[in-house]
């Protein structure tokens, strides 16, 4: 079985908003939409919107480091909020695992919203039905676009490539091979939701010096300080290739 | 948990005439194995399961201001394999109609016995109906409970307890209502239903202070480090995503400090506990006839009061998400 997914890596996403705009512009405006504004130049902004960028900082001053954080619904292969829906309004494809909702059968009850561990679903409030990321279901199968196009608008948005986007029960897709490879971890694993999305973690880049590395005993330039008891002649260090 | 006032109304209202009718049915009961007088058809029973169906409209109208799409509402009975609040809108609707057949049967006097065991008990349509309302009054009492007590990530609402308080306080205040009601329309029953509604009162003392109790001492599973996966003990959020306020700001704060919290805690143990208990008491003294009433009155607006703290209890964690709201 399918399960698209959407793996990010949290090392390179620096938090510049342009999934979270990408994703708006192209559902607000798609089969997903609308995802309404309610003052959006006033004092006190609110609106619809299926993915978030948050920041956080973790550990103590200097030893700090940023973690931007995009969030969205995580397509859970368990879905809690599924089965509480009392309409069928919210359901799992089969085929691909994207977990949707029928907005012409959801009453806006919001249980579903409840069920949800992540916060992952938000009410319209102009539509009054439950909406959240659909993976672009839209774009992604849409056969008349060029294969590399038929990827969720956010992945496509993103300047840094810390969104990717495929088939997680595929061993071999370049999203398994990054969750393998990379680290990819799933969002409170406590719940046994078992979310189909999964996060790549900050990583560092590191190379291992010693000491001896730095200061070498047989420096050159430092020859003449060294007392050597006897005379050496030249070393194999003293050798220009 | 942002607490609902549609959803408030609605479980305290059906509630109550859940027990109510059940209250009724027990009469009934009792009289036929002669341990009460039998009481009149058409003022008691008929009146009673009038008054019930009245608590049950009203709780279904608060119920569709729930909804965003209210005139979808009949498509909820739909999974009900699967979900709790599907299996409480068939039941709802299934109660009010027995209730309103067992009504209407008592109205219409059709309470001939159809049969009898043994030549000892008379069954009559009125006794078939009310034994079958009353199995679906309490099988409607955990469906209720279980929307809540199923979420199992709201670790307050997730025990057994959560289903024991909505049947203790369902009886608790259908039991009052009976004995207002019998009180109020001069029937000897005051003492009978008062007793009963005492005892369960008590119970559900029991069961919500335990719940109290257990609540203030959870162990919540997810921290702000599983929810965005990091393992450091130093975690601060530095920006939510949003200026304003968004769906996951209002949906899941309740917005009330500790010092609120407390009053209201203390002003639902008083009204929904204390007072009934004396007042009743004292009604049953004096031979009051609007002693229970009141009783009743000042057990409902606890129990408002009781949900209201009910959602303020359920910690979301999705709020882990939003820091700056705590
Ligand atoms: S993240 Fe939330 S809304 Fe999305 S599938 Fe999982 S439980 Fe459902
Ligand atoms: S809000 Fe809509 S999708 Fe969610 S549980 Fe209710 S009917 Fe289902």
């Amino acid at each position: 079985m399918t399960q698209l997914a959407l793996v990010i890596d949290l090392n390179v996403c620096v938090g510049c908003h342009a999934c979270v705009t990408s994703c708006k512009e192209w559902n607000t405006s798609g089969w997903a939409g609308p995802m309404s504004d309610f003052h959006p130049y006033d004092a006190d902004p609110s609106g619809t919107f299926f993915n978030r960028v948050q920041t956080f900082e973790i550990g103590e001053f200097p030893n700090t480091e940023t973690v931007h954080f995009p969030k969205s619904c995580l397509h859970c292969e368990e879905p809690p909020c599924v089965p509480v829906c009392p309409t069928g309004a919210s359901y799992k494809r089969e085929d691909n695992g994207v977990v949707l909702v029928d907005y012409d059968k959801c009453i806006g009850c919001k249980y579903c919203s409840w069920a949800c561990p992540y916060g992952a679903r938000e009410l319209d409030s102009r539509q009054k039905v439950m909406k959240k990321c659909t993976l672009c279901i839209d774009r992604i199968t849409d056969q008349s676009l060029p294969e590399a196009e038929r990827k969720p608008a956010c992945v496509l948005a993103c300047p840094t490539s810390a969104r990717l986007f495929g088939d997680v029960h595929d061993p071999d897709s370049e999203v398994s091979v990054a969750i393998r490879e990379r680290g990819g971890y799933q969002l409170m694993p406590e719940w046994g939701t078992s979310p189909a999305n999964h996060y790549l973690p900050r990583r560092k880049t590191r190379i291992r010096i010693h000491e001896d590395e730095l200061v070498r005993a047989d420096n050159p330039l430092d020859k003449e300080a060294i007392d050597l008891p006897e005379e050496q002649g030249e070393t194999l260090d003293d050798v220009a290739w | 948990m942002h607490p609902a006032f549609s959803v408030i109304f609605l479980t305290t209202l059906i509630g109550a005439a859940q027990g109510l009718f059940l209250a009724l049915v027990t009469g009934q009961v009792y009289s036929l194995a002669k341990l009460l007088e039998a009481q009149d058809n058409l003022r008691f029973y008929a009146l009673g399961s009038a008054l019930a169906l009245v608590l049950l409209v009203a709780g279904l109208i608060a119920s569709f201001f729930h909804l965003g799409h209210p005139e979808r509402a009949w498509r909820s009975a739909a999974q009900w394999r699967t979900s709790w609040l599907s299996r409480e809108v068939i039941a709802l609707p299934l109660f009010m109609l027995l209730v309103a057949l067992y009504g209407l049967i008592h109205y219409e006097g059709w309470t001939q016995p159809l049969f009898s065991i043994r030549g000892v008990v008379d069954v009559d349509a009125s006794l078939i109906v009310g034994v079958v309302g009353a199995l679906v009054a309490f099988l409607l009492y955990v469906c209720t409970a279980m929307i809540y007590a199923s979420l199992r990530f709201l670790q307050e609402w997730h025990s057994p307890l959560t289903v024991l308080n909505f049947v203790f306080f369902g009886l608790a205040s259908g039991f009052t209502l009976a004995a207002a009601f019998t009180a109020w329309i001069g029937v000897h029953l005051v003492g009978f239903y008062g007793a009963w509604a005492v005892v369960f009162t008590l119970l559900a003392v029991f069961t919500r202070l335990a719940s109290l109790y257990r609540n203030a001492r959870i162990k919540q599973k997810s921290s702000l480090q599983t929810a965005i996966g990091v393992r450091h003990t130093t975690v601060r959020q530095k920006a939510q995503g949003f200026i304003g306020g968004s769906f996951n700001t209002r949906e899941f704060f309740h917005g009330r400090g500790e010092s609120a919290l407390k009053w209201i805690r203390r002003g639902f143990l008083l009204l929904v506990f204390v007072a009934p208990v004396a007042l009743l008491g004292v009604a049953w003294y004096l031979h009051s006839a609007w002693l229970p009433l009141l009783a009743f009155v000042s057990q409902y607006l606890g129990l408002l009061l009781e949900r209201y703290y009910f959602f303020t209890e359920a910690r979301h964690p999705q709020n882990l998400y939003y820091q700056s709201m705590y």
